[in-house]
């Protein structure tokens, strides 16, 4: 009787098993994007091909929703201990892909780690430590109050500290950070995440099963296997949607909107970006920039709305500042303001009636439509006596070129790491110094001090609503100053077949959350 | 070998700097720089030529920046798809130009002669890239014809004998490779992998396919015009014994030259083929690495088509002593 019990116990738990994990997992999707991961280190590089592996084979602690609020992930919970220290209570049960049991002393590795990698080390700067109370809660611990604590924890995707640690047969250290050439955590992963990774062929396909112990059973993703391959034509990239060779593209290039919204197959979707992109003008190599009438007079000129709609062909948000709509910078009260005969007086005012004659230089195979953005610029200058002698080059040859600041005019594009407006200002409008590296990217050599100290008392005032001020603040005066020209934020597209749900997983930020897709 | 060895090293500074792929924006000078220092980066072009000359001899041409891995290994990992492709497109012109050749010599006024001459100077002119496209959209994606009305019989029959369905695999070489040794996997003995191989193929095959229509047409029009025909004919052979065994082997002689250096050239046609049809060969993988500036893997993809192009001009010697008996390899006296 005891045995006939047991048994039919047993049966009952092989029967439900497959159940509780999630047993509607039986879909495939193959999906295309320009490019295929570097590598599995997330840690080797920040860019947003390894954040979207990282959201597929990892979770964070916390993640960003689509109206940019912040989602417990694998931190169940967060309460502030006072203004430098956050405590975490720690999801418990949650299995790595390796079948270790995630720790707290796992996100202390993964914090250690990420303050050792090159692209990751900038971002956690302001974190001084971090405690581990108990297996399951630790504090994070930041030299000065530091009010973006939760975007930074966005960032942390716990590792497997057990996984990635000794040593290989040849005796390396599994767990070295190598920006060349192959180290263990560059070919091997184990983190918490949906999806394993089951076979990859860089720059040819990787392929990805559904992680039979996830620990988020409430999670709706029914994808049980995904082949992702790299296309990078393209048109190809569309063909190959259209032609049902895969379920799932993005980036879509916007000359092809049109193509699939036609399609009676395919779903379309297409939301502001916050990449913002912009001109600089470098006050060092011109004189006349040096001038605020000038520099106004060129934000004047340049019809931000008609390049949105001509050039873009309205796949861009026109922009008056940096921060986009959504971020605590955002000044809903700042507009573009184009007005020909308005640049034409504040020229004659400064006493430019007569024009000048500049160089600008912008990349052809960065941004989209770059190079024509560059020149319609170029034309709507001429209206205001500005000549200018414009050069576009491949990235790979551009990005040096902005280093060495070697144009009057350069064009940029900036995503901000932090998702935060401070991040814009930091890089690209800070005063220029050597060593700290603030204001690297600011090609116009444009220096406020006081614009910089308000930036600097807003990153350590973590009363949002004052916070809030003091960014809008700055943008209007960044504004009033006219320290760049910013042209638009560049959309962003996805497409899918009809029957692959991918509204509701995509993101400004640009990470699909392929765990929770549901395709019918 | 050396030579080009040299040009590839001296162009990589015009390729801009390898370090933008590989760090992201955030990342401050300084990282940067010693980064650089650590991939000797900062050392005089002939400090690191000889570097690399050095390990070249012993055949370790580098690592790939991008892939982390030897470039020997990475092209050998990407080139049996280009040799597929090379190979299959090979197939598909030898098939086509012959037969076609021939005929068009043979009976130059006839009418089917006159429109493969005249689709062949088109085709010729036709960009690779675009007859790709093209391919796509007919075979891949399928097109409607709407331009007759619908409601008439003739009407639709023309909408529907001119509308295609699509549904040819545009991208890729599918999931059903067939492992054949180290690092060839194939696409030879699968439908599905044979179904990836035809749009490509085809539009690596249309480049060089009106080349030899029209050289073999040429070449037998002359040959036809020898006196030893005109001797055959006269003895009563038949005109079939007499083209096609007589006339084509002396046809097939300059055919096989220009052949051989054209095998060479449709490596580097796979380039745009490969482009659009994201084919994963050696033609992509190349591209991919100038926009990243991964010098090394350039370098040894230089190398490695250079190698590849003395080989084929080799290899077409030793056929044409085959074809050809009074080509005499050894240079014994006569």
């Amino acid at each position: 009787m005891k045995k006939l019990l047991a048994a039919f116990i047993g049966t009952m738990a092989l029967a439900t098993a497959p159940v509780a994990l999630s047993a509607e997992a039986t879909k495939e999707l193959k999906m295309a994007y320009d490019a295929d991961p570097v590598t599995l280190d997330i840690h080797e590089q920040l860019s947003g091909g390894i954040l979207q592996l990282s959201h597929m084979s990892f979770d964070p602690l916390v993640r960003w929703t689509q109206e940019l609020d912040f989602e417990p992930r694998l931190a169940e919970s967060w309460t502030r201990v006072d203004d430098k220290t956050m405590r975490f209570k720690l999801r418990e049960g949650v299995k790595f892909h390796s079948g270790n049991e995630l720790t707290a002393k796992d996100v202390k590795f993964t914090y250690d780690r990420l303050k050792e990698s090159q692209d990751f080390k900038a971002i956690f700067k302001p974190f001084s430590g971090i405690n581990i109370i108990d297996d399951y809660t630790f504090e994070l611990v930041t030299s000065e109050p530091f009010p973006l604590l939760l975007n930074t924890a966005t960032y942390i995707f716990p590792l497997d500290s057990e996984f990635y640690s000794g040593e290989t047969e040849d005796g390396k250290m599994k767990g070295a950070i190598l920006k060349h050439g192959n180290s263990f955590a560059s070919d091997n992963l184990s983190g918490t995440g949906p999806y394993r990774v089951t076979s990859r062929q860089q720059g040819v396909r990787m392929e990805f099963e559904r992680f039979a112990n996830y620990w988020d059973e409430e999670s709706p993703g029914n994808v049980k296997k995904i082949v992702l391959t790299p296309i990078k034509e393209n048109n190809t990239r569309v063909s190959a949607l259209l032609s049902g060779g895969v379920d799932f593209i993005a980036p879509v290039p916007p000359t092809d909107l049109d193509r699939i919204k036609r399609d009676k197959n395919s779903d379309l979707v297409t939301m502001s970006g916050t990449r913002i992109i912009m001109f600089h003008m470098n006050q060092d190599r011109v004189e006349a920039f040096k001038n605020p009438k000038v520099r106004q007079a060129v934000a004047y000129a340049i019809n931000q709305e008609g390049i949105a709609a001509k050039i873009m062909k309205g796949f861009a948000t026109p922009a008056a500042q940096l921060s986009p709509a959504g971020y605590q910078g955002y000044n809903e009260s700042l507009k573009p303001r184009y007005d020909v005969k308005k640049a034409q007086e504040l020229m004659k005012e400064a006493g430019y009636e007569d024009g000048f004659t500049i160089t600008m230089m912008a990349p052809n195979n960065r941004y989209v439509n770059d190079d024509k953005i560059a020149q319609a610029a170029a034309a709507m200058l001429a209206r205001i006596n500005i000549k200018v002698d414009l050069k576009t080059l491949p990235k790979a040859q551009y990005w040096p070129e902005f280093d060495n600041r070697s144009g009057d005019m350069m064009l940029i594009g900036w995503h901000a790491d932090t998702e935060d407006s401070a991040n814009f200002y930091e890089f690209l409008t800070f005063c220029t110094e050597a060593g700290s590296g603030a204001g690297q990217y600011n090609a116009g050599n444009y220096c406020n001090p006081e614009i910089d100290a308000l930036v600097a008392k807003a990153n350590v005032e973590t009363d949002i609503e004052k916070r809030t001020a003091m960014l809008q603040e700055v943008e209007q005066r960044l504004y009033d100053d006219a320290a760049f020209v910013p042209l638009h934020w560049q959309d962003l597209a996805w497409a899918s077949k009809k029957n692959v749900k991918i509204e509701p997983i995509l993101n400004v930020m640009n990470f699909p959350y392929l765990g929770d897709l549901i395709v019918e | 070998m050396f030579v080009i060895s040299v040009i590839a090293f001296a162009i990589q500074d015009g390729l801009g700097d390898p370090l933008q792929e590989m760090v992201g924006m955030s990342v401050s000078m300084e990282e940067r720089e010693a980064l650089r220092e650590e991939l000797g980066l900062n050392d005089p072009m002939v400090v690191q030529y000889l570097r690399f000359a050095g390990k070249a001899i012993q055949g370790d041409l580098g690592n790939s920046y991008f892939y982390g891995k030897p470039t020997l290994t990475v092209i050998a990992e990407h080139l049996p798809a280009t040799l597929e492709l090379v190979i299959g497109a090979s197939l598909i012109i030898m098939l086509l130009s012959v037969p076609i050749g021939v005929y068009a010599a043979i009976r130059p006024q006839a009418w089917l002669a006159k429109f493969f001459m005249g689709v062949s100077t088109v085709g010729i002119s036709i960009p690779v890239f675009l007859t790709a496209i093209v391919l796509i959209q007919i075979y891949s994606i399928g097109i409607t014809v709407e331009w007759f009305p619908a409601d008439t019989g003739w009407g639709q029959w023309l909408n529907g004998a001119l509308s295609t369905e699509g549904g040819m695999p545009s991208y890729g070489r599918g999931d059903d490779l067939t492992h054949l040794f180290g690092t060839w996997y194939s696409g030879f003995f699968t439908e599905l992998g044979l179904m990836h191989l035809v749009l490509p193929c085809v539009s690596l095959a249309s480049i060089m396919l009106p080349l030899f229509i029209r050289l073999i047409r040429a070449e037998m029009m002359e040959v036809l015009q020898s006196d030893y025909i005109r001797y055959a004919r006269a003895k009563g052979l038949s005109s079939a014994r007499i083209n096609f065994l007589h006339a084509l082997k002396n046809t097939m002689l300059p055919v096989i030259t220009v052949g051989g250096v054209q095998v060479g050239v449709m490596v580097a046609y796979t380039i745009l083929t490969e482009t659009v049809f994201q084919w994963p060969g050696v033609g992509l993988m190349f591209l991919e690495a100038i926009t990243r500036s991964d010098i090394p893997l350039i370098v040894a993809y230089l190398m490695v088509v250079g190698l590849i192009f003395v080989i084929t001009n080799t290899l077409v010697d030793l056929v044409y002593g085959l074809v050809n008996p009074t080509v005499k390899l050894t240079g014994k006296k006569a």
